[in-house]
C-alpha cells in the first residue's frame, strides 16, 4: 500500500533565505495551480473541453522547485503534471486556459493535449505524452551549455516515479554522470503511475537512493513543503550552475484527483487512502505556516484567494472567447518553410 | 566549354568522411556522437582521427544507448547545436524509433515551430556483407511512414557529400542512410568545393525512352549496368536513382513513366509495404493510363532477414542478372 511521507509540524518555518515576498508567491503560486486544476475539471465535467489534468498535491513541490529556478538562463524540462512549475517561471494563467481551450493563440496553437505546455519565451522545453522521452532532451539541452561553457545555467527536468521505470531515465542519468552536465532529476514521486502503485513499479521503492548507482548526489525530501523543496532543489540547481554535475532529487508527494478527467480512482485505490493523505494537503498546511508565523494575516490570504479566482475567471473568460486555429493550420509547421502534403 | 573544377576521386566511405571532416571545420556548433566514434573513429574508420582533431566534447563516445544516443542528440538540436548522431549500424536503430518517430520528426510540429530539431542521424544498412539477420537490414520502410522526417539515401560519392552538407543545413531532422556495401565498392570524382545537392531531386542516372526503372541505394548501381547491357540489346531504359526517399521526388517519376509508360522498381528492402508500395501506388493513380504494362517491383523476399552462409545472402540479394531478365521481360512486354 502506497504510503505519504509524514510532515513536519506545520508551524514551523525555515525559511531557507526566502523573503516574505518570496514567500508569498509560493503560496499564491499554489492556490493558483488549485484554481486552475479545479477550473479544468469544471470545464470538462461541463462539456466545454474534452480533457484535463490536474496536479493536485504537487502544489508544493513545484511551487518550491520553481523558485529555486533562475528565470532567463534555466532550461526547464517538463512533464504534463508540472502546471505549478510552469506557473512559477513565468507561464501565465491565461495561457494555461489557451492550452485547455485548444486555441490558435495558445504557444502550439491548440496542437497538444492540456498541460502539454511549452514556451521559448521562458525556457520551457517542448514535450510530448510519451514518458521519459523528454529526459534525454534535458540532457542535451544541459550537454549544450556546457559545451558552450556557459556557467551560470542549469537545466532542471522532471518526472513521476512511474517514469523511472523507462530505459530512457536510466539512459540519460548515466550519460549525465559520465559528463557531469548542469541538470537536476527532479522525481515528483506522488505514489501512483495512473493506477500502478510503487511497490509494482520498482523492487526499491525509494528512487533517491539510485542516484548512488549513477554516481551522483542524490537527496528524498517531503514535497508536501514548499520550503524543504525549495532547499533541496536549490542546492542541486546551484552544483549544477557551478560545475558540479547532476543531482537526482525525490519529493515525495501524492496525486489526490484521478490521473486525468478521463480515469476513476476508485476503481484502484481506497478512498481511506485518499483521505489519509489529504490530512497533509499542502495548500492549507502552507496557509497555515504562513498565517501563524504572521507572513500573511487571514486577511490576506482571503484577498489572495479571491484574487486567483478573480484572475481565473479572467483568463478563463479570455482564453474561451478567443478562436481555434482554422482547419488549414493542420499542414503547416510539418517542416520549415512551404510543404505540400503527399496525397 | 564547362572547365573543369578541382575534383578529387573517392569512395564513398571517404565521401562521408571527408563531409563530416569539413563540417566539423566550418560550424563549431556540430558534434558528432554515437558507438565507437572517438577512440575508434567508427567501425568503418569514417571519423577516424577526428577525435585528436576536435576533441573529446565535439567527438562523443556515447554509452551503448541508442535511444538516449538519438533523444540527447534532440535536446541538443532543441538548444541550439548541431548534432550529427550515429547508428552504428541501422539493424541498431530500433531501441531509439520513438524518438526519431514520436519525438524529433514532431518537435516542430507539435510546438508549432516554437522548436525546432536540425539533426541528422546516420547510419549504415543494407545487405551483400556477410551481414547477417543483425548487420543487414534495410530501415528505410520503417521510417518513411512518418511526416517530419526527411530520409536520404544517396548512392554516389558526389550525392553523399551534396545531400550530407543539405542534411547539416537543414533545421529538420534527417535520417541518412549509408549502403554498406557501397562504401568501398563505388568510386567517383567528388568536387572540392562546398554544394548541396536539393533534397527531394531524384537523379535521372541514365535517359532512356522504353522503360522506366526506380530505385536507390546499392540497386541504383547494379540497376545502372544492367539498363547499359540492355543497351546492348538495343533496349532503351530509363534509370532514376531516387537519392531522397522522403519527400520523393514524384515529378521526375511521373514524367519518366508517362515518357517511358513502364514501370519496374527495384530495392533490397522487401516488398510488402516498401518504398515500392507507394510508388506504384502513385504511379497507378496518377498515370494509370499512360501505362503500356503493369508496374512491376522487384523486391528482397518477404522473409525476416537475410542469413549468414553464403547461398542464403545470395538468395535474398537481387543480381545484375536477375535485373536485366525483369527489365528485358518489361521492355518486350
Amino acid at each position: 500500500m502506497a504510503k505519504t511521507m509524514t510532515s513536519a509540524a506545520p508551524g514551523k518555518l525555515e525559511r531557507h533565505g526566502l523573503t516574505d515576498e518570496q514567500l508569498r508567491a509560493i503560496f499564491r503560486n499554489m492556490l493558483m495551480q488549485r484554481q486552475l486544476d479545479n477550473r479544468g475539471f469544471q470545464l470538462n465535467r461541463q462539456g466545454k473541453i474534452p480533457f484535463a489534468l490536474g496536479s493536485e498535491g504537487h502544489e508544493a513541490i513545484q511551487a518550491g522547485a520553481a523558485m529555486a529556478f533562475d528565470r532567463g538562463k534555466d532550461v526547464l524540462a517538463p512533464y504534463y503534471r508540472d502546471l505549478g512549475l510552469a506557473l512559477g517561471i513565468g507561464f501565465t494563467p491565461l495561457e494555461v486556459m489557451l492550452s485547455l481551450f485548444a486555441r490558435a493563440a495558445d504557444h502550439n496553437g491548440g496542437r497538444q493535449f492540456p498541460n502539454h505546455y511549452s514556451s521559448r519565451r521562458i525556457g520551457m522545453m517542448s514535450f510530448s505524452s510519451i514518458l521519459a522521452a523528454q529526459i534525454p532532451h534535458a540532457v542535451g539541452a544541459a550537454y549544450a551549455i556546457k559545451y558552450r561553457k556557459e556557467a551560470g545555467r542549469a537545466v532542471l527536468v522532471t518526472f513521476g516515479e512511474g517514469t523511472t521505470s523507462e530505459g530512457e531515465w536510466h539512459e540519460s542519468l548515466n550519460f549525465a554522470a559520465v559528463h557531469a552536465l548542469p541538470i537536476v532529476f527532479l522525481c515528483e514521486n506522488n505514489q501512483w503511475a495512473i493506477s500502478t502503485p510503487v511497490d509494482k513499479q520498482m523492487g526499491q521503492p525509494e528512487v533517491w537512493k539510485r542516484g548512488a548507482g549513477y554516481g551522483m548526489p542524490a537527496e528524498r525530501f517531503d514535497g508536501f513543503d514548499p520550503l524543504a523543496t525549495y532547499d533541496v532543489v536549490r542546492r542541486a540547481m546551484e552544483r549544477a550552475r557551478s560545475c558540479g554535475g547532476p543531482t537526482l532529487v525525490e519529493g515525495m508527494c501524492y496525486r489526490f484527483l484521478s490521473h486525468s478527467t478521463d480515469d476513476d480512482d476508485r476503481t484502484y485505490r481506497t478512498k481511506e487512502e485518499v483521505d489519509r493523505n489529504r490530512q497533509h494537503d499542502p495548500v492549507p498546511r502552507f496557509e497555515r505556516v504562513l498565517v501563524e508565523n504572521a507572513i500573511m494575516t487571514a486577511a490576506d490570504v482571503d484577498s489572495m484567494k479571491k484574487d486567483v479566482l478573480r484572475e481565473t475567471n479572467a483568463a478563463t473568460d479570455e482564453a474561451e472567447a478567443l478562436p481555434y486555429a482554422p482547419p488549414s493550420e493542420l499542414y503547416t509547421n510539418v517542416y520549415e518553410g512551404a510543404y505540400e502534403p503527399w496525397q | 566549354m564547362a572547365v573543369a573544377t578541382p575534383a578529387k576521386t573517392m569512395t564513398n566511405v571517404e565521401a562521408v568522411r571527408s563531409t563530416l571532416y569539413d563540417a566539423l571545420k566550418r560550424d563549431d556548433r556540430i558534434v558528432i556522437l554515437g558507438e565507437d566514434v572517438g577512440n575508434r573513429g567508427n567501425v568503418f574508420l569514417i571519423t577516424k582521427g577526428f577525435i585528436d582533431e576536435f576533441g573529446p566534447e565535439r567527438i562523443i563516445d556515447t554509452p551503448i544507448a541508442e535511444a538516449s544516443i538519438v533523444g540527447i542528440a534532440i535536446g541538443m538540436a532543441m538548444e541550439g547545436l548541431r548534432p550529427i548522431a550515429e547508428i552504428q549500424f541501422a539493424d541498431f536503430i530500433y531501441p531509439a524509433f520513438n524518438q526519431i518517430v514520436g519525438e524529433a520528426a514532431k518537435t516542430r510540429y507539435r510546438s508549432n515551430g516554437e522548436y525546432t530539431c536540425p539533426l541528422v542521424i546516420r547510419t549504415p544498412y543494407g545487405g551483400g556483407v556477410r551481414g547477417a539477420l543483425s548487420h543487414s537490414v534495410s530501415i528505410e520502410a520503417l521510417f518513411y511512414h512518418v511526416p517530419g522526417l526527411t530520409i536520404l539515401a544517396p548512392s554516389t560519392p558526389r550525392d553523399i557529400k551534396g545531400l550530407l552538407n543539405a542534411a547539416i543545413e537543414a533545421n529538420d531532422p534527417v535520417l541518412f542512410l549509408e549502403h554498406k556495401r557501397t562504401y568501398r565498392l563505388i568510386k567517383d570524382e567528388v568536387p572540392d568545393e562546398y554544394y548541396t545537392v536539393p533534397i527531394g531531386k531524384a537523379n535521372v542516372s541514365k535517359v532512356g525512352h522504353q522503360l522506366t526503372v526506380v530505385s536507390y541505394g546499392l540497386y541504383a548501381h547494379q540497376a545502372l549496368d544492367a539498363a547499359h547491357r540492355l543497351e546492348e540489346e538495343d533496349h532503351s531504359v530509363e534509370v532514376i536513382d531516387l537519392r531522397s526517399i522522403r519527400p520523393m521526388d514524384r515529378s521526375t517519376i511521373l514524367e519518366s513513366v508517362r515518357k517511358t509508360r513502364k514501370l519496374l522498381i527495384v530495392h533490397e528492402d522487401n516488398k510488402f509495404g516498401g518504398i515500392g508500395a507507394e510508388i506504384s501506388a502513385m504511379v497507378a493513380e496518377e498515370a494509370l493510363f499512360d501505362l503500356d504494362a503493369p508496374i512491376r517491383r522487384l523486391c528482397g523476399p518477404d522473409v525476416p532477414a537475410m542469413g549468414y552462409a553464403l547461398p542464403l545472402e545470395e538468395e535474398f540479394m537481387i543480381s545484375t542478372e536477375r535485373m536485366v531478365d525483369a527489365m528485358r521481360e518489361m521492355v518486350t512486354f
